[in-house]
């Protein structure tokens, strides 16, 4: 049954490495503004779409 | 001209996204001639070095997505942008530019030409650009990964049947517990150590002493049991706890970043002005302003200090700093004051004292200023606490002596099962869930609070304070009335033919309310400070103030112009402030809410007599107060042990609104400029404010009501505990149950608050 250390291992290095993501991602800012990239991204499409147009 | 910047660059798709979106460009040439000089640049940026500029930049303007797609579609409309990111919550945008070709005031002007005018003020220059402060995003999450680790390690003993390999490994899981749950109580916990040290060294039994006194306890004995193998300890229940608090806190923690409560003259004063150096002109920073130097102020600038009108003609409007709403006209040698805004072309001033002397900038050394209101709140959840904690602690003692008399060897089983119960988290949760709920349902009703405890200050409220220009009356729109002779279709439009060619406010109000045509106009002059003059279809028409058309008829403290066609004195058209609709109800239930109501203005006594026929009999009237006044007069009937809520708008209630216990500020335009304060409510929703203090009161109910609800809760917990049969399964169950249990209460009850005040 040796093995439950190793898993039991596993798991607490997965947990972690999770919680450090989070951490990094706090710090460098990603939960500044919530809204204005979910915007951006509809954006992104539609500039692509009008080029192809303007092109025929 | 937006469009054909944008068409060029094949942006046109813009308008089909939002046909409305943007401000109209109102560009004044020379406006931003001070972004030429370094000294000012430099203070207004984030990053520069050889090449590159990085600029964070505050656009009021920007309101929808369409803002987002063209402000960040910048590098296709000029070449030397090459990024630009919008954030839309705090309205601002990080631009990237190249140095070598293209300037911050370029920058600035291609912005204003696409209607995004940035706004720049002094504040900009002095605080820089700060990083929301996530510690405590972070210790939430510290709280978390441990309460769920170690729920998930504890689990097993929970159902504990001596099963042969879960002895093997009880300890080994044991010791996990404990170290997931140091970082818990060394960091995530470490404010309610603080606040009760603080506390206790003030003498104050606040909320956190009990709180910090169980989590020592819980994590002590839990720590002991562990290491001496004699039970599994309460680490689950521990971590929970912490978890279970600070999502309370973060919950309470609803801030409106694209609004500032904190705004004084800093926000409302340019960075910088022109100043006359040999007939040169040169932009140079407010702090570099010394006595003695010669300024250009521009029309629509504001006056930054006190100073001397050299050349020009002066019609300064002081509205922002006294509430008078009509310009003042100034003559040469005549002493201006800063803040008035020239609305009359250029002028030329010689500056008589720095910007820290001025007569408007003094008002901030005032005390109300220092003043942190938060620190003098007692909250509801402090005043209960501290007959709670001093209950628990004689209990504690009790139990003690109870156990001592019985069974020596339980005591300190029972004394730490007490402190452990008695903790008090379901009765700390109450008030930030109830107060950050009422916060987000203000919100939606345009209405935005500063922080929760504006909420308790707002509940306690016994006088409510108005200011009359601007918070009472419309900002914007005046009524016009038209007195006298009546005119005749034609002579309306010799009227209206002659006020087109006037950029007067008062022409170009009576101009719109004018619905006739226009004639052309032959010698037509604008006299400075008297009136209008000129001929149509030969006839002379004058329009202006008494004195100019000879009127010996002249009403005191009342704005009108007067007419007069061919000689003849027809009439005149008064200017009365038009007053929001419906602030008569507002009075009567504020009065039948028992607040006494007092109007505070800094106008004339011209509309005494209306005001008095629409307020209660009972209601104070305060006319002709200076800014320095009206603070006083706050802190006079706090001195009678009043609470003052404070109403107004402009800089000039500025320290009234510092002074008073809440200082609500009405905005015509949310996204524009507030003083600082502590709610701003748009102007549309001051026909609610009755029922924002009566939603305040409601949450105390429900704060009191959820209060004794986690009471019950802890007697619960102190059988056990008492008795001496608190296993860690009990702690387990009971402390997320009357947590939870709490919140959902709270929540559903305000959301009650909602529906029953739509």
């Amino acid at each position: 049954m040796g093995v439950i250390y190793i898993l039991i291992a596993v798991s607490i290095f997965v947990a972690v490495s999770f919680f450090i993501a989070f951490v990094y991602a706090v710090k460098t800012g990603q939960f500044e503004d919530s809204y204005t990239p979910s915007v951006r991204m509809l954006f992104e499409d539609e500039i692509v779409i009008k080029k192809t147009k303007t092109n025929k | 001209m937006v469009y054909e910047i944008l068409n060029q660059s094949e942006l046109s798709a813009y308008y089909t996204i939002d046909k409305k979106a943007g401000k109209r460009p109102e560009i004044i040439a020379g406006k931003y001639d001070y972004l030429d000089s370094d000294k000012i640049t430099e203070t207004l940026l984030e990053f520069t070095d050889d090449d590159l500029q990085i600029v964070n930049l505050y656009i009021p303007h920007i309101h929808c997505s369409s803002c987002i797609w063209v402000l960040e579609n910048l590098s296709k409309l000029n070449a030397n942008v090459m990024a630009s990111q919008v954030n839309f919550p705090k309205k601002t945008v990080r631009i990237t530019y190249k140095k070598q070709q293209f300037s911050l005031k370029e920058l600035v002007v291609l912005l204003s030409s696409i209607g995004y005018e940035p706004y720049i003020s002094l504040d900009n220059s002095e605080v820089k650009y700060n990083h929301k402060d996530h510690t405590l995003l972070i210790k939430l999450a510290v709280a978390g990964f441990a309460f769920g680790n170690i729920m998930f390690l504890s689990f097993p003993e929970y159902f504990e049947v001596s099963e042969h390999w879960l002895n093997q490994y009880k300890s080994f899981f044991r010791y996990i517990m404990l170290v997931f749950s140091v970082p818990v109580i060394l960091y995530a916990a470490q404010d309610y150590f603080v606040s009760a040290y603080k506390g206790l060294k003030n003498k104050i039994l606040n909320i956190d002493v009990p709180i910090a006194l169980g989590m020592l306890v819980l994590f002590l004995r839990s720590a002991y049991e562990i290491i001496t193998h004699t039970g599994q300890g309460f680490l689950d229940s521990l971590s929970g706890l912490v978890f279970f608090l600070l999502l309370g806190k973060f919950f309470q923690q609803k801030t409106y970043s694209f609004l500032s409560f904190e705004r004084d003259y800093k926000s409302y004063f340019p960075i910088a002005v022109t100043r006359l150096i040999a007939g040169k002109e040169e932009g140079v920073a407010i702090h570099e302003i010394k006595k003695g130097n010669v300024l250009l102020i521009r029309n629509e600038e504001l006056i930054p200090v006190d100073c001397l009108l050299l050349k020009g003609n002066a019609n300064i409007d002081y509205s922002f700093v006294t509430g008078e709403s009509d310009p003042v006209t100034k003559k040469i040698k005549d002493k201006l004051f800063a803040g008035g805004k020239q609305t009359a072309g250029v002028i030329e001033v010689e500056v008589l004292k720095s910007m820290s002397q001025s007569y408007l900038t003094q008002l901030w050394s005032n005390d109300a200023f220092q003043i942190n209101k938060q620190d003098k709140l007692e909250t509801i959840t402090n005043k209960v606490s501290q007959y709670f904690t001093v209950v628990i602690l004689s209990i504690t003692f009790l139990t003690a002596v109870y156990w001592y008399f019985t069974d020596v060897s339980k005591i300190v089983n029972a004394v730490t099962a007490v402190l452990i119960v008695a903790c008090p988290c379901a009765f700390a949760l109450s008030a930030p869930f109830t107060l950050g709920n009422v916060i987000r349902i203000l919100g939606k009703q345009k209405m935005y609070l500063k922080n929760t405890g504006v909420i308790e200050s707002l509940s306690k409220i016994t006088t409510v304070v108005f200011d009359k220009t601007g918070t009472l009356t419309q900002s914007q729109k005046s009524e016009i009335v038209y007195e006298g002779k009546q005119l005749s279709a034609q002579q309306m439009s010799y009227v209206k033919s002659i006020l087109r060619g006037s950029n007067h406010p008062l022409s170009r109000i009576i101009y719109d309310t004018l619905n006739v045509p226009v004639f052309s106009v032959t010698h037509f002059e604008e006299k400075v400070g008297s009136g209008l003059l000129g001929e149509v279809r030969n006839e002379t028409v004058k329009l202006g103030s008494a004195s100019f058309v000879n009127t010996t008829t002249v009403i005191k403290n009342e704005t009108a112009v007067y007419v007069q066609i061919s000689g003849l004195n027809f009439g005149k058209f008064v200017v009365k402030n038009k007053y929001r609709i419906g602030i008569k109800k507002v009075f009567d239930s504020l009065y039948r809410q028992g607040c006494d109501i007092v109007i505070l203005s800094g106008d004339n006594e011209g509309e005494k007599s209306y005001l008095q026929s629409i307020t209660p009999s009972n209601t104070q009237l305060v006319f002709k107060k200076k800014p320095a006044e009206k603070l006083e007069f706050i802190k006079a009937l706090q001195q009678k042990g009043k609470k003052v809520l404070m109403v107004g708008d402009g800089l000039n209630d500025a320290g009234a609104l510092a002074q008073s216990n809440v200082g609500i500020a009405i905005a015509e335009n949310v996204n524009v400029f507030s003083p600082a304060c502590d709610a701003i409510i748009d102007a549309s929703t001051f026909v609610y404010l009755p029922n924002l203090l009566k939603i305040t009161k409601q949450s105390n109910v429900i704060i009191i009501s959820s209060f004794i609800f986690s009471f019950l809760y802890n007697i619960i917990g102190l059988y056990f505990a008492i008795t001496g049969n608190l296993s860690p399964i009990i702690a387990a169950i009971l402390m997320p149950i009357s947590s939870i249990s709490i919140v959902v209460f709270v929540t559903i009850a305000t959301s009650f608050l909602k529906f029953s005040n739509k």
